[in-house]
Order: C-alpha cells, then structure tokens, then sequence
C-alpha cells in the first residue's frame, strides 16, 4: 500500500496534465498558426476546418465506443461508402422523400455494425480480423451496387443535408454538435456506456459482475456502424455524389483521432471530449499545414509523429502509474 | 538446522520516500547464511519497497544495502542477480510460448547470437528440475503449466542461478498442501546449502513451520526481529498491528432460518460429481479441500459462470437453471470469486464504478445514471465497509488488498443478494483486513444473508462456519456441524484417497 499512496499522489499532476495537455497542444498549434498566417483565425476559415473534421470525427465517436470495449473496428470506412452509394441511389430527384435514403443509409451501417459485432460476440476471432473482412466486403458491395461508377444526380434536399447551412453555419456542423453531445451522454451518463468501460477494463471481472457482454459489443459495433453510415450519407450529401471509392483509409484517420484523443487501444479508457480535441487537432494541423503551403507528402510524416508521440506519452504515463 | 552467524545481506539505515511519504524510515535487516528470515508486516508495513530496493529496482534514499559484505549501491537489476541476490515474483514472470528449458534459462543462454541447443538445454534442465526433486518434462510449454507448476519454475530458476540470497514473496499462494510441502523440501535443500531465504507470507502456520528469524515492518519502520521459535502467533500479530487484536473470530449465535439454496446430485463432469447440501438463511456453510477438490467449481456452476452436466439446483424451493452471473445475481445470489485481480475488479475504474457495476441498472433514472442516487450508495458503501480510500474517485488498483477485497464484496453486497459465496475471501490479505472481513461475515449472517464460504484456511473454515462441507478429487466426503470439527479431522477427510 505504501506504493499506493505515493503512486496516487504523483498521478496527480500526470493526470491533470494528460487531461489538459492535448486541449494544451490543441491551442498552442492554433495560436503558432494564427501568428504565423493571418488566414487562419477568420470565420471563414474555422468553419471550413470544422465542416472537414465533422465527418472524420463522427467516424472517431464511433470507433472510440468499439476501442473503449478493447475492441477494434476497420470496417468504418468502407461502410461510409457503401451507405453513401445506398443512400444515393435513393436520393434522385423526384423519387424519394429526403427521409428514405437517410434511413435506408442509416440501416445499410447499422446492419454492417450488427453484423461485425453479431460476428465478434459468436466466434473467437478477434475484431481486427472480423472487420478487416467486413471492410473488405463493404468495398466490394459499394462497387457492386453503384456498377463502380459514382451514383450522381441527387436531389437538393439530400445535398442540402451536407452542403446547406441553418442560421449561417453549416449542416454538418450542427449535426457535429449533436452527435457529440449524444454520444458524451450515452458513453457518460448511460449504464451502457459504464458497461463499455467495464468490458473493456476487465472482461471477466464484468461478466462476473453480471454485466451482459454480449449486448454490449452487439450495441458498440452496432453504433459505429450506424455513426459511419451517417458519416457516408453526409459525405455523399456534401459532394453531392454517391462514391464508391469514398472513405479510402477513414478507418485509420478516425482511430488516429481516438488515440490521440487518449483513447487506449486496449481498453477501458477513453473520452469523447478527448476524441473531439483530437479530431479537432489533425483537422487543424492539416489545415495550417495548407496554409503554410507544405506539401501533403509531408503532412503525412507530420501526422505519424504525432500518433506515434501521443501515443508515448501515453505510454510513459501508464508506467508511471503502474 | 543451525543457521551459521555470518551475516551475508546487511541493510542498514535505509529510508525511502516517495513524494514526500516515506516508505521506509531508517530500517535495518541482517540475514545469515543458510536462514530462512522471514519478514512480516501488515500491507503497506514497507515490505514490498524494500525488497524492490534490494533487487534494484528502486533506488533508496539513504541508507545501503551489503551482500557478503560488497555494497550493492548504483549496482543494476542484472548485476545484483549475477552476485547471487534473486527474487521469485509473486506475479508469474515466465514466457507461456517458451518450453520448462527455454523458461529455466532465459536470458542466461551461453552466447546472444549462435545455435540454441535444445537437447543440450533440456537435458540441463531435466538436471536441475530432478536435484529439486521436481517431476516436470522440461519439453513442456509454460501456457499447459498449472500455476503451481509455474511457481516451481520460478523457484528452480532462481535456484540455479546460485544464488546467495533468495527472496519469496508470497510463495504458497497459489499452491496445494502438497505442492507447499515440497516447496518447503525445496526450502531445507536451499538451508543446508548455505542459501538464504527472505520469506515473504501472511501464513501464521508457515512461517512456524519454516522460518528460523523474523523480522517485523510496521508503517515503514524496523520494529523488531526475533528467533522464530520465540514469537508466538500473538506476539507476532501484537508486533505487526501494534496492538492486541483480541480474538479473531467474532462470536455468533447459530440462528438458521429457511433454506435458500439447495443443490442436490450437481455433476460436472471432470470436476465433481454428485454433491448434494443446503444453505439456509443466516447460516455460513463452509466448504474446505485441497486445491483442485472442485470447490470453486461448485461455486462457478452455482454463479452461472459454468453450467452443470446433471443434478438440481433449486432456490427459495424453486428448481432454477443459472445460465449466466446475471441470472444469478437476478435471483439473489453473489459471488466473490478467489482471483480478485483477474475476476474481482476493474482496474481502471473508480471505487464508484466498481462499487456500483453489479446494481447499476437500480440507479437509473429516466433513462440516465443518477449521480446523486449512485453517490450515496457508494458512500454508505463505503462507511459501513470501511473501505480506506481517498474518495469514491480513487482507482481500486491503488488501494491496498485488503480494500480492494472489500471493494469487491461491496459490490456484491449493493445487488442485495440472499445468498454470498465467498471463495477465498481473505487470500492475500493482511491480519488486520481480514478480522474486519471476518466481522463482516458474521453481520451479513445475523442480517440472515446465506453464505458459502471457501476458504483453505482451517482455523476460518471452523471459526466462521456453522456446518463444514468437505470435498476430495470433486467428491463429498463430510458435511458436518463445526462444532464436531477439527482443522485434523478435516484435514483426514480432505486428503485424497
């Protein structure tokens, strides 16, 4: 118990600062930005950094659910395209009213999340492998259903959902803030998303507590499926055409935003404030990065020193702890 | 078997602090060749800073620390282990794709790059594991090893490292009678080599049975050391609390009312077979055997956390199938299981979170956890276990075993259950948790909770108890009043046939 005590009293610090450090780092990389380029801190500018990171961070509110529960999803991308192209290709004009292809999207991700969890809960293979094959299947079914041509031609009032702006700001961002604060409250306030955390802390400690593991992944994946769906619907809305190519590699933007966000990869730990600021981060970065006119060659490099950084520290305060 | 005078470890003056508490205060330690010195001390005594400091994993403050009369200052982990001062772990240290050999030998291969002679390593092996008089195919992969199985591993590597000096911390824990006995063999051998054992327990009867010295802790401080034939087992437990601990076992007046739980027949194949008993409300059933007898076995298949192949369960009279800890937890029942790291608690979860994570749902209030309606069942949770933490925000894996012990039947507790199965329930723990713990028991069953207790301790098993179930190799050998028991009756109808 000695180390205990010592231990809890040097987290202190540790723990503030692993709280605060990336809000920190976030305001830090935007004031180095607003003295450097008078672009940056405008209105303009923020809404466009805002309206780009709205469809990475959805994906990451999703992803950081399934990481929480010490599971992995890889399959987000892919079902941003396949639900785009399903959601397009109701969304001619003069069809359907604007409400079917959301929904008919919405299913298509739902039913991939249900099926990448129906998958995790009945066999033993682990999520990487489970969702590497869903991401896989999504692929192919987004080529399959659109012919592998882009599905264009949608009516206004789907692109409205991406493209228009309420009170002068952006859709996107609207519905930004409304999954966040919905996600914050199921992963913050709901006995789910105690059980999230508790799946992924210890698992046999939670079945034993009687914690029903099953429902619990089924919900998680479910989710991610269903908040990669509605990335793909507004991604389709705000370019105004259902690609099957869409969400190339989103997977791994969005899980880079969870990390960074504090979210450990195995397990029980993990914010969505955190996943915001982190989305918010890579968003702003590339962001100045453009404005600084450095090549997106080496943004790339840039973005991997920070994952692998943030992932240190992370690292670094657990052995202090431990 | 005389322990020679020559003193081989010499600690003097020592103190260490960590952020601004100290962890040892100025403690001194003189072990002789071929001793077995046992070091005792409530949890939080500063044991385990001071064998960390004498392995060289932390650095102390002042102070030094000599073996045979070479300084170890400034010396690193490997360099001290190469001068013969070796520690076997409490948490197993082997590689679980390595063989027995691989294991034996790790780190210690003759050359870094070169041919690893396999034949040659086991056949080296099958050596050191023999002279310890040990039957275990060093071929063997360290995952198929039972946990005893590993323990001896670790003990066989330390042996043949030749080592001075070797430190066990908690070696028994995870070990049958029988495995205990020829650790101690082990032990002896060591003794009449010239090795001496630092012996880490808070087993009373081991540390009679083996220790020649014991050194007391207490709150970091140097108290005092004794020949082990002087200290009597209240003397001892008088040094490590500072104070009288009075009787251990709390009185109780037996008081069975109706019966809860009845099992009759219960069969898992592999595990035990045709076990038949009931529990009744205010009544502690104890269940004793040695390792492997199918105690906590039974209690799985009772929490829903394995299903029977055949026989009935029937609870509050009603014939019932628990396929999973929910359903178990839904009818009433709850389970404190032996492994408390593995299965006990969430690590990175408050004491809150754990407190509350089997009764959360009773908590909700349109649709969302109420802070306010959790916040006071985790305070009254806290009172009246007298859970020594920070706060209910403090993480479960910083407080002290015996807290978290409490912590885990706290959780237990606020689902309300009519019946309790304990098992293992002071394993690890210091004295002083475990009278609380004991205290406790003979509340919930005044209260009329039933309870099941498993316990490998004797003395608990008849203290607490008002009837004894005995099991052997997962069959019913006894059930009795434990007022007719003895820990050598018990003892004559858990050996093995």
């Amino acid at each position: 118990m000695e180390n205990n005590v010592l231990t809890y009293r040097a987290a202190g610090p540790l723990l503030s600062l692993r709280r605060y450090g990336l809000l920190l780092a976030f305001l830090a990389v935007c004031i180095g930005l607003s003295l450097t380029t008078p672009r940056f801190l405008t209105w303009q500018n923020a809404t466009i950094i805002l309206t780009q990171v709205s469809i990475n961070a959805l994906l990451a509110f999703g992803v950081t659910f399934v990481i929480i529960t010490g599971g992995i999803d890889l399959s987000v991308g892919s079902v941003v395209a396949v639900s785009g192209v399903v959601a397009a290709s109701f969304a001619h004009p003069d069809t359907y009213p604007v409400i079917v292809p959301v929904v008919v999207g919405l299913l298509t991700g739902l039913a991939f999340g249900a099926f990448n969890g129906f998958v995790v809960t009945s066999s033993k293979v682990p999520p990487f492998i489970v969702t590497l094959g869903t991401m896989t299947i999504g692929r192919g079914l987004a080529l399959i259903l659109s012919k592998g041509r882009p599905v264009s031609n949608l009516s206004d009032a789907f692109n409205f959902l991406g493209g228009g702006k309420v009170l002068g700001v952006p859709m996107l961002i609207w519905i930004l803030i409304a999954v966040f604060a919905l996600c914050a409250v199921i992963l913050r306030k709901t006995v789910l998303g105690r059980y999230m955390y508790a799946v992924g802390g210890n698992e046999q400690a939670s079945r034993a507590s009687g914690v029903p593991l099953r429902t619990v992944k089924m919900a998680v994946y479910t989710l991610c499926g269903g908040l990669a769906a509605l990335s793909g619907i507004l991604l389709t809305s705000r370019i105004t055409t259902g690609q099957p190519n869409a969400g190339l590699s989103f997977e791994l933007d969005a899980i880079t935003a969870a990390i960074i966000g504090g979210t450990s990869t195995s397990g029980g730990t993990g914010t969505m404030t955190g996943t915001l600021l982190g989305a918010l981060l890579i968003g702003v970065i590339s962001n100045g990065l453009d404005l600084l006119n450095v090549s997106s060659y080496y943004q790339q490099v840039v973005m991997g020193v920070i994952i692998i950084g943030a992932v240190v520290l992370d690292s670094l305060n657990q052995t202090k702890k431990a | 078997m005389e322990a020679s005078q020559e003193v081989v470890l010499r600690v003097r003056e020592l103190s260490k602090s960590f952020a601004g508490i100290r962890a040892l205060d100025d403690v001194q330690l003189d072990v002789r060749r071929g001793e077995v010195h046992a070091l005792m001390g409530e949890n939080g005594a500063g044991k385990s800073t001071l064998m960390k400091i004498l392995v060289g994993l932390v650095t102390p403050d002042t102070g030094e620390v000599w073996l045979e009369n070479q300084s170890l200052a400034g010396l690193s982990l490997r360099e001290i282990r190469d001068r013969g001062l070796s520690m076997i772990h409490q948490e197993m240290l082997l590689v679980p794709e390595l063989t027995v050999a691989q294991n034996l030998f790790l780190g210690r291969e003759s050359r870094l790059l070169g041919w690893l002679d396999n034949r040659k390593l086991n056949a080296r092996a099958a050596e050191v594991l023999s002279r310890m008089g040990l039957n275990l195919d060093p071929a063997r992969k360290a995952r198929d090893l039972s946990i005893a199985e590993m323990q001896l591993v670790e003990i066989a590597r330390a042996i043949s490292t030749d080592a001075r000096v070797i430190i066990m911390d908690e070696p028994t824990s995870a070990l049958s009678d029988r495995e205990v006995a020829v650790l101690f063999g082990l032990i002896k051998g060591l003794k009449a080599r010239g090795v001496a054992v630092i012996y880490i327990s808070h087993k009373m009867e081991e540390i009679s049975a083996i220790a020649d010295t014991v050194t007391v802790l207490r709150d970091g401080r140097y108290i005092a050391t004794h020949p082990a034939a002087e200290l009597s087992e209240s003397k001892l437990i008088a040094l490590m609390v500072g104070r009288e601990l009075g009787t251990l076992f709390p009185e109780t007046v037996s008081a069975a009312g109706a019966e809860v739980l009845s099992v009759s027949g219960l069969t898992r194949a592999g595990a035990f077979s045709d076990i038949s008993f009931a529990i009744h409300a205010g009544e502690v059933l104890g269940m004793g055997g040695l390792m492997g007898a199918g105690r906590t076995e039974i209690a799985r298949v009772l929490y829903g956390l394995d299903q029977p192949d055949s026989g009935g369960i029937r609870f509050d009279g009603q014939a019932v199938r628990i396929r999973t800890p929910r359903e178990a937890i839904r009818l009433g029942i709850g389970y404190v299981g032996e492994d408390r790291k593995a299965s006990g608690f969430i690590p990175k979860m408050s004491v809150r979170e754990n407190l509350t994570l089997g009764s959360l749902t009773t908590h909700v209030r349109k649709g969302l956890v109420s802070a306010s309606s959790e916040g006071e069942a985790v305070t009254r949770m806290i009172e009246s276990l007298k859970i020594k933490a920070s706060g209910p925000e403090q993480e479960v894996v910083q407080l002290s075993g015996g807290n978290q012990q409490k912590v885990v039947i706290g959780k237990v507790l606020l689902a309300l259950p009519r019946l309790i199965i304990l098992d293992e329930p002071t394993r690890g723990i210091d004295i002083g948790a475990k009278a609380e713990i004991y205290r406790l028991i003979a509340r919930l069953k005044a209260e009329g909770c039933a309870i099941l207790l498993i316990s490998s301790e004797l003395p608990e098993l008849i203290g607490l108890s008002d009837r004894i179930l005995i099991l052997a190799q997962g069959k019913q050998k006894a059930l009795l009043p434990a007022s007719e028991a003895s820990q050598e009756r018990l003892l004559h109808y858990a050996m093995p046939a």
